[in-house]
């Protein structure tokens, strides 16, 4: 368990330090998703592209060797809608998610980066505490 | 070339993280959410071991002039703290504690090929959106 998350961790900040060295961006999975459509010549969208295919043969390769992956999923419905809102709304607005601000932000040493991982990580907490001891 | 294949080895390496972490699997996530239940710390190694790794990391890369492929690093302007930050955070926070899901281990786990994955990027999709509309009304 523990060596599986250090070891996966540590991919995910090497992940994260080889996109900056080679072309200068920021692995923030929101920031990525973000510049996928809109406004944006070709040079800013085919590296995210690629980065997003990479991502989802990354774990298709993991799904291969270990014959499917273990997802269980926690809601269902309209309150996967809401959540699927909030997040997208959330980390467009705070500008990043636990990728953009946990990983690589507080690998810069970004205040604002630290402050909002703090943030989200309370929050994520009480929400779930509310849902698991509170309501059911 | 070199640019581009360098970019699609971060995201494979990155997927490859996030799956055999179990970052991917919501439960998990959750889990350690719940602190104040049948806590699992995994995730905390998890981002212990990314940090551990982008630290020094970012801080040898940063010491060059420009990156290997591109002439320069683009990297967030901001420096303050406001209202922005702190509400997205938040909205943030209560849609990965609802859901287990945040981007990145979303995007991932559609290779799955199942609904929910599916449905959670989408609405993710639109809810960026309503944040660009919104940005731009202010």
């Amino acid at each position: 368990m523990i060596i599986m998350g250090l070891s996966g961790g540590a991919l995910i900040g090497l992940s994260s330090v080889i996109l900056l060295a080679s072309s200068g961006r920021i692995a923030g999975i929101s920031g990525i998703l973000g510049g996928l459509y809109g406004k944006w010549n070709d040079v800013e969208r085919y590296w995210r592209i690629i980065f997003m295919l990479g991502l989802i043969a990354g774990s298709g390769i993991v799904a291969v060797i270990n014959n499917g992956l273990v997802i269980t999923q926690q809601t269902s419905g309209i309150y996967l809608v809401i959540a699927g809102l909030l997040v997208g709304f959330g980390t467009r607005l705070g500008s990043g998610c636990t990728s953009g601000h946990g990983v690589c932000g507080l690998g810069r040493r970004s205040k604002r980066s630290f402050v909002a991982t703090l943030i989200f990580m309370a929050i994520a907490i009480i929400v779930v505490y509310v849902i698991r001891h509170l309501i059911s | 070339m070199k640019y581009y294949l360098s970019v699609l080895i971060s995201g494979i390496l990155f997927g490859i993280g996030l799956a055999i972490s179990g970052m991917i699997n919501p439960q998990k996530v959750t889990d350690f959410l719940d602190v104040t239940g049948n806590w699992d710390p995994t995730l905390l190694f998890v981002m212990g071991g990314a940090v551990c790794i982008s630290l020094p990391g970012f801080y040898l890369v940063q010491r060059r002039e420009a990156p290997l492929f591109s002439t320069k690093f683009y990297l967030p302007s901001k420096k303050d703290l406001d209202i922005p930050l702190i509400l997205g955070a938040t909205l943030f926070g209560a849609g990965w504690g609802l859901a287990g899901y945040c981007p990145g281990p979303a995007i991932a786990s559609l290779v799955s090929l199942t609904a929910e994955p599916i449905v959670f990027v989408l609405a993710m999709l639109v809810g960026q959106h309503l944040a660009k509309m919104f940005e731009a009304k202010n």
